[in-house]
């Protein structure tokens, strides 16, 4: 199977940070067509386009643009989440290193569809490789006017400033990102108001993920049918997936929405790695859903995941052999969560911690009826009452293998020895 | 363990440097991670002193800085090495073997998670995803990052640093 390329159209190609280049290769021309529009008649075609945020919900991008555009703040928006924090995903990385300039593009296009004269980056720190390049993008952008004051003559004003994390993944959360950026601790606030509204600096703000800018590039220098055309009737364009674990060949890649999970592992990526067998596949990073081989016969778009309970999400798949144990990963997740609530609301902060302690109990051997109930019973509380998707996602990985791994679970009640459990208790303490 | 954290006292000469740094950003809140980054590479440990200078040069208050730096992971009040070891705990590089690249980290440099070397040189911790699941099991040493990692190649990673031959 061949991918298809269009983010990523532009990878292994030279100096793609040179503005000169971009433009070479067919880039800012979308935004040269953005620039002649009138700024409802872009969201009209984003619209049109059907496309959906691709940093998790799959929210509808032009719905978001809208909210801005009907407010009459002099000060809006743009923010781009590179904070890339889910596990296991690297496509924003990938994307921000090839073509840098078709997110400043997709930018400068929501900028123009909602009258926004400011951007910001939010880059995580984990990233410091990529400032060279997005600055270099940025001013390369400016010299060649397709930034800045008067962007191609058209008297449209752009500018994007980088701003950095500092290693939170609640910070890709869009309220705590708004706070972070503000010199705040990145503690998500309460809605409403929404971002649209007040967002970044109490101002009307638009937050998208760095693939879904760089999808607005395309769509507006291809055009609404060259899009739909691609992808599944509810999910159109291309993922970028990255696929990783114990998978033969890692790495990010680029499909049509609605590619066969199964085909993605075996026919693309040459299935599992060392000729081991496979155990079992999460999808969206850790906060998705952890599914059985026989569940993977499944196309990745983004109702589709939906209705299976896991998140296409940032179309991460992480692959899992049968030396693990699902237990133990879920024990990793679920650590991983109770590390990163920032703390603000009690469900989460004390939810996740309870439920890392009964798995450890579990993993441990010691486990009985009761803890499982309990687990359970706490998974709903914090689903319904946490403030952000940090907590509410935080449960997806334990209650999906509970619900898909029963077995496992009870062979760990039963206190059968689990090799890989009893070998990792001591290790993965948070220091 | 106030005493511990806060116990560090920062030379004249730094804090003069931190005072520049900051006083560019006087009421720009919104510029303390950037400041805080780079006074983060000047100072050997973001002390009580450290957090006064700022927030007097920046107009904010103190514990706003404090609790500024204690929220985020790569952000810390405390005295750390010269190089910070940062080990992906996370479940890609947990399945690709994490635990062997854990277990060369601590039997060369004979410290644990959290804990930093006699000399002051190193300090090894926990992080969440490097975002190079590709390369897992992966570490980052400052802002290096490395990858595919095995326990032999670790061992010589680490000692190249301890060499200084990087
Ligand atoms: C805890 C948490 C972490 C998140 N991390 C990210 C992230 O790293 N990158 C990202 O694009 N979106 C992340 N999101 C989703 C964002 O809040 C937001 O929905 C998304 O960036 C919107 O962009 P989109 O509409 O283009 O998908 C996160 C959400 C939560 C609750
Ligand atoms: S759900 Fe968790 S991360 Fe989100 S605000 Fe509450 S404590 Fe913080
Ligand atoms: S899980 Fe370790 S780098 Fe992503």
């Amino acid at each position: 199977m061949k991918e298809m390329r269009v983010l990523l159209q532009n990878q292994g190609k030279e100096n793609m940070s040179d503005a000169a280049v971009y433009i070479e290769n067919g880039g800012y021309e979308g935004l040269k067509k953005a620039l002649e529009m009138e700024g409802w008649d872009v969201i009209q075609t984003l619209k049109d386009a059907g496309l959906r945020g691709r940093g998790g919900a799959g929210f509808p991008s032009w719905l978001k643009l809208k909210f801005a555009y009907d407010t009459q703040s002099e000060d809006k928006y743009i923010v781009c989440n590179a904070d890339e924090g889910e596990p296991g995903t690297n496509k924003d990385r990938v994307l921000l290193s090839c073509d840098p300039h078709s997110i400043l593009e997709g930018m400068a296009i929501a900028g123009k569809a909602v009258g926004a004269r400011k951007g910001y980056i939010y880059l995580r720190a984990e990233y410091p490789q990529i400032v060279p390049i997005i600055t270099h993008a940025i001013e390369t952008a400016k010299q060649a006017g397709a930034l800045g004051e008067n962007i191609f003559g058209s008297g449209f004003e752009f500018q994007i400033s980088i701003r950095s994390g500092a290693g939170a993944y609640v910070c890709g959360e869009e309220t705590a990102l708004f706070e972070s950026i503000e010199g705040r601790r990145g503690e998500p606030r309460f809605r409403p108001p929404y971002p649209g509204i007040q967002g970044l600096f109490g101002k009307p703000t638009v937050l998208n993920n760095v693939e879904t800018l760089a999808n607005m590039s395309h769509i507006l220098r291809n055009g609404v049918e060259w899009y739909q055309n691609i992808g599944t009737p509810t999910s159109h364009g291309t993922k970028l997936f990255t696929v990783i674990g114990n998978v033969a060949q890692r790495g990010v890649y680029e499909f049509p929405m609605g590619i066969n999970l199964k085909e993605l592992i075996f026919d693309v990526c040459g299935g599992v790695a060392d000729g081991k067998g496979l155990l079992a596949v999460q999808t969206g990073g850790a906060s998705g859903a952890i599914i059985n081989p026989f569940q993977i016969d499944i196309p990745l778009d983004i109702d589709h995941i939906s209705a299976s309970g896991g998140r296409l999400g940032c179309g991460t798949i992480f692959v899992i052999d049968d030396s693990n144990c699902v237990l133990d990963i879920v024990r990793n997740n679920i650590e991983f969560f109770s590390h990163e609530s920032c703390g603000k609301c009690v469900p989460c902060r004390e939810g996740t911690r309870r439920m890392y302690d009964l798995i450890q109990k579990i993993c441990a051997g010691n486990g009985t009826v009761k803890d499982m109930l309990t687990i359970r019973d706490l998974a709903e509380t914090v689903r319904s009452s946490a403030l952000c998707g940090l907590g509410h996602s935080s449960v997806v990985p334990v209650i999906s293998a509970m619900d898909n791994f029963p077995e496992v679970f009870e062979s760990h009640l039963d206190g059968d020895y689990c090799e890989k459990c009893h070998m990792q208790r001591r290790v993965m303490k948070h220091g | 363990m106030k005493q511990e954290i806060y116990s560090h006292t920062t030379s004249q000469s730094a804090l003069v440097r931190v005072a520049e740094i900051s006083a560019r950003y006087r009421n720009r809140p919104d510029k303390l991670m950037d400041v805080i980054l780079a006074v983060q590479k000047v100072v050997p440990s973001m002390a009580e002193d450290v957090a006064a200078v700022i927030a007097r040069e920046m107009g904010l208050m103190q514990n706003e800085v404090y609790s500024f730096i204690t929220f985020y992971g790569l952000l810390s009040v405390k005295e750390k090495g010269k190089y910070i070891i940062r080990m992906c705990n996370n479940a890609p590089c947990h399945v690709r073997g994490a635990r062997a690249v854990m277990d060369a980290i601590s039997d060369t440099l004979k410290i644990g998670v959290g804990e930093t070397t006699q000399d002051r040189r190193f300090t090894v911790e926990l992080c969440p995803c490097l975002g190079i699941c590709d390369v897992s099991p992966a570490i980052m040493i400052n802002d290096k990052t490395y990858g595919n990692l095995t326990y032999d190649s670790t061992q010589a990673l680490i000692k190249r640093y301890i060499r200084e031959d990087v």
